[in-house]
């Protein structure tokens, strides 16, 4: 096990773990990062997602060592004090309600925004439909995703 | 904090014991709750709920687990409504697990603010009055002459004032105002209560912070994951784990075994690791034979028959109103439906997990937990030690939906931490999830009635065969109590009315899921009533309106009975928001459902476009009457929650099970609605000065129904099979 250099939300970190091991789990169990949640592990449900070099990847499908020349951002690296216009629009819509999902909803509307800044339905829709809520809050996502989109994310 | 126990009960007199709503208990869990009441000591509003620092910090403590209900902001605002503090400069903390101070800490039954409401008001008032008597004999004037208002007495007249942090000591030394006289505000003077409040979880909750039991770590904390038998009541035979044992980051593997009734666990092989990921990968290298155990040709297809078979015999009488057998007239119309319901998982988001350190004498548990104090009870047992020295952190939960009522995950850990003696976090994978739940029953559901020539009904024959959780819990005399609820207050005036319930055996254990019976019986009542109307030729808006009759002298039957006036309100708040009697262009169709349960009254109507096998929900709205509302935002969002929730498993989702076990075992075999297929939801509250009702679940009964009723307005095709299927 060679040790793998990371750059995440503009840090640098050095972990030593099998170059196998899903981004996910080195986030969450080697660098304390719990803001990237597991809940499927196979990529549908999109709970872990993170931002390589600004694309929005599933962290359970990202092999660590496959990541070691990308800029790495997770759900922490959109800022510390909730001011993103996202996070706003969140708090705002009043969008979580377990919450555990919106990380991973939070990192695939940043990733839309920066394509795509005043989404439409459908656009929300495609970018949004590999994130699940359980409890169910899609309507709030998009009504806080056009809100965010209104202030310029 | 100057802060002392006193000779202080706050007494739950406003649900009193109907707080349950189909969250009864049965067996050793009710048992141990009474003896749990019973050891219970006196409570001071100090200690319990609003801690109160001479800095003029204050905390408001809730004792409920917080899922996503907004519990923690709704009891929270209760407090702060009396106690006159201001909510924006208060912090909200979660309670330790002292089922010592707090009468009852399980979250479920959609109970919370039920049970709470009355009791935290006259907690809140308590200390207010504290308060103001302490600045009152302080500053020797009278009482009447002082006011409090955001945490501040103030004595007009001389000017004066103080804060509640400077109170304090002196308040917390006086002797205790009766709760049931201390002077309660009038609802007109409620500044919090019935006023939409932004959640206090939901900051944290944008940002990565928020703590779920999956984020807990702890110093030196070691992963472990369980190979468990796939099929119920299996086990294994021998394992090898030399491979397992290389994988690197393994520490330790070894047998944990089944733990029967109360806890419920599958047993099976530990991997104990470094990371999740090792011990995840070392449990795929394990090699296992299993004893597949006495339940492995137990399937859904065979289930499926044995239900049918059973809906079509007698069964235990619940209901009986005058004869369903009197001879009908040769005019009048017979109408007659089966409607299957299958097993459902919870699906909660994050799965189940736990962590648990257990030391020399004591333990510490980190549970994401809807009961505490069970799981406080479950690892002190295993443990061999004192309850109070098991400290169990309730962390937040991502989701709950009646799963993490269980102990089943925590006995595993308790055993697991036992071994490992160092920190361990227990964690299931998506997979154990869906293949290890306590899933909803298997239902199926015969259905008679007729209809007579001036279309009114004749007769209601309702039989109910389930998959019983009265039986899973061992109560053989009370197989039918979680099964029947809203069937047997079936609302509307019909002369002859029949409920019967039998239950079917069967090996997948059944649990409480969001709105329990309510999710199958919701839908068959409202299907039916539905199907009457049709067979009357009336508008189904008018033919139940005419059937929700309230008598001058009425009085419910039993605690669970719906008003009939509160019902019709619902109907037809739902019925003119969603424009009934507007007609719709062809292929398009609008529905209507209304019901009752967890003390409160919801309609929802449903539009769609079918076209073909196809079909599309345009929107859903949904009129509620849930009586006094603390927090009209969480009353909003848990009825968009629950209706989602429910057309999950009206659209698309089912457990099967083949050869004893369960066939889905991620988001790909049940997944759940996405945003592209979830509808529009339009929320519309009643202004009601009746007791709080349940929020957590009571929009789910009527959003299937709604949309299957909706469907065949628009193509004549009656669904009565969940998940829905359209016929070409």
């Amino acid at each position: 096990m060679a040790p793998i250099q990371l750059l995440i939300n503009n840090s640098p970190h050095e972990v030593e773990v099998d170059p196998d091991t899903p981004l996910l789990w080195v986030l969450r169990d080697k660098l304390n990062m719990t803001g990237t949640k597991y809940g499927c592990g196979m990529g549908l449900c999109g709970a872990c997602t993170v931002h390589l070099d600004g694309q929005a990847v599933r962290s359970c499908q990202t092999a660590v060592s496959s990541v070691a020349s990308n800029k790495i951002t997770t759900i922490e690296g959109l800022s510390v004090d909730n001011s993103h216009p996202l996070q706003k629009a969140w708090i705002a819509e009043q969008v979580p309600q377990c919450g555990y999902c919106q990380p991973g909803q939070i990192m695939s509307a940043a990733a839309l925004l920066a394509k795509t800044s005043r989404p439409s339905d459908q656009q929300i829709d495609s970018a949004m439909g590999g994130n699940l809520c359980r409890c169910g809050m899609y309507q709030r996502i998009r009504r806080a995703i056009h809100r965010a989109a209104g202030e310029g994310a | 904090m100057a802060i002392s126990r006193r000779n202080f009960v706050v007494r739950s007199t406003v649900a009193g014991a109907g707080l349950l709503v189909g969250l009864r208990f049965s067996g050793p869990m009710l048992l141990s709750q009474e003896s749990e009441k019973a050891k219970k000591g006196p409570v001071n509003p100090f200690d319990a709920y609003i801690h109160v620092h001479p800095d003029g910090n204050i905390s408001l403590i809730v004792a409920k687990s917080e899922m996503g209900q907004g519990i923690k902001t709704g009891l929270a605002m209760i407090l702060a409504e009396e106690a006159d503090v201001d909510f924006n400069a208060v912090s909200v903390e979660q309670a330790e697990t002292r089922p010592d101070i707090y009468e009852h800490m399980g979250t479920g039954g959609s109970g919370s603010t039920m049970e709470n409401f009355m009791p935290l008001r006259r907690a809140g008032a308590s200390v207010r009055e504290l308060m103001i008597t302490a600045a009152a004999q302080k500053w020797n004037v009278p009482k009447t002459e002082c006011e409090a208002k955001q945490a501040i007495v103030r004595h007009t007249k001389s000017s004066r004032h103080a804060t509640y942090g400077e109170l304090v000591d002196a308040a917390s030394k006086l002797p205790l105002p009766d709760p049931e006289k201390v002077p309660l505000k009038d609802e007109s003077q409620f500044d919090l209560i019935g006023h939409a409040t932004p959640r206090v979880d939901i900051p944290s909750k944008v940002n990565g912070s928020a703590g779920f039991g999956l984020d807990v770590r702890v110093p030196e904390m070691v992963f472990a994951v369980v190979a468990r038998c796939p099929t119920f009541g299996g086990k294994p035979l021998h394992f090898d784990a030399s491979k397992a044992k290389a994988v690197p980051g393994v520490r330790d593997i070894f047998e944990i075994p089944a733990l029967g009734k109360d806890m419920y666990t599958a047993g099976g092989i530990v991997v104990v690791a470094d990371s999740t990921w090792a011990a995840m990968k070392g449990r795929e290298a394990l090699q296992i034979d299993w004893d597949r155990g006495p339940a492995a040709s137990e399937s859904s297809a065979i289930l499926r028959q044995s239900l049918r078979t059973a809906a079509s015999k007698p069964g235990k009488r619940i209901r009986n109103d005058g004869n369903v057998d009197e001879a009908l007239p040769s005019s009048a119309k017979r109408v007659e439906a089966v409607y299957e319901f299958p097993h459902l998982a919870h699906a909660t988001m994050e799965p189940m997990n736990i962590a648990v350190h257990a030391r020399a004498g004591e333990a510490e548990v980190w549970a994401p937990t809807q009961s505490p104090d069970w799981v406080q009870r479950t690892v002190a047992k295993l443990l061999d030690l004192p309850s109070q020295n098991v400290i169990v952190h309730t962390t937040l939960l991502g989701g709950g939906f009646g799963r993490r009522y269980m102990a089943d995950y925590p006995a595993e850990a308790a055993q697991i931490a036992k071994v490992v003696g160092k920190p361990v976090q227990l964690v299931w994978s998506r997979e154990d999830d869906m293949t290890h739940d306590f899933y909803r029953p298997a239902a199926c559901h015969r259905m008679r009635g007729a209809v007579n020539q001036a279309g009114h009904p004749l007769l209601w024959s309702h039989t109910i065969t389930s998959t019983s959780i009265g039986a899973f819990w061992g109560s053989p005399d009370k197989l039918e109590e979680s099964e029947v609820g809203g069937a047997k207050q079936m609302p509307y005036t019909i002369r002859n009315v029949r409920l019967e319930y039998s239950a079917v055996p069967s090996s997948v254990p059944p649990l409480w899921w969001r709105s329990v019976e309510h999710s199958f019986n919701g839908f068959a009542v409202e299907c039916f009533i539905d199907e009457l109307a049709a067979a009357a030729g009336r508008d189904p808006v008018e033919f139940r309106r005419g059937l929700l009759v309230k008598p001058a002298n009425w009085k419910p039957k039993d605690e669970d009975d719906p008003d009939p006036a509160r019902l019709r309100g619902v109907l037809d708040l739902a019925a003119e928001k969603v424009g009934w009697s507007k007609p719709l262009p062809k292929g398009k169709g609008r529905g209507i459902a209304s019901y009752h349960s967890f003390g409160s009254y919801i309609a929802e109507a449903a539009e769609v476009t079918v076209t073909g096998k196809d079909f599309k929900i345009d929107r859903i709205i949904a009129a509620i009457d849930c009586g006094q509302v603390v927090n009209p935002e969480s009353v909003r969002a848990q009825a968009e929650s629950a209706i989602i929730y429910g057309l999950s498993a009206a659209l698309k989702n089912e457990i099967t099970i083949k050869d004893g076990a369960v066939e889905q075992s991620n988001f790909d075999g049940y997944d759940p609605i996405r945003i592209d297929e979830a509808p529009p939801i339009e929320v519309h509250i009643l202004k009601s000065k009746e007791d709080p009702g349940g929020m957590g679940e009571p929009a789910l009964p009527p959003a299937a129904p709604a949309v299957a009723n909706a469907i065949f307005a628009a193509s004549g095709q009656r669904l009565r099979r969940l998940p829905f299927q359209l016929k070409t």
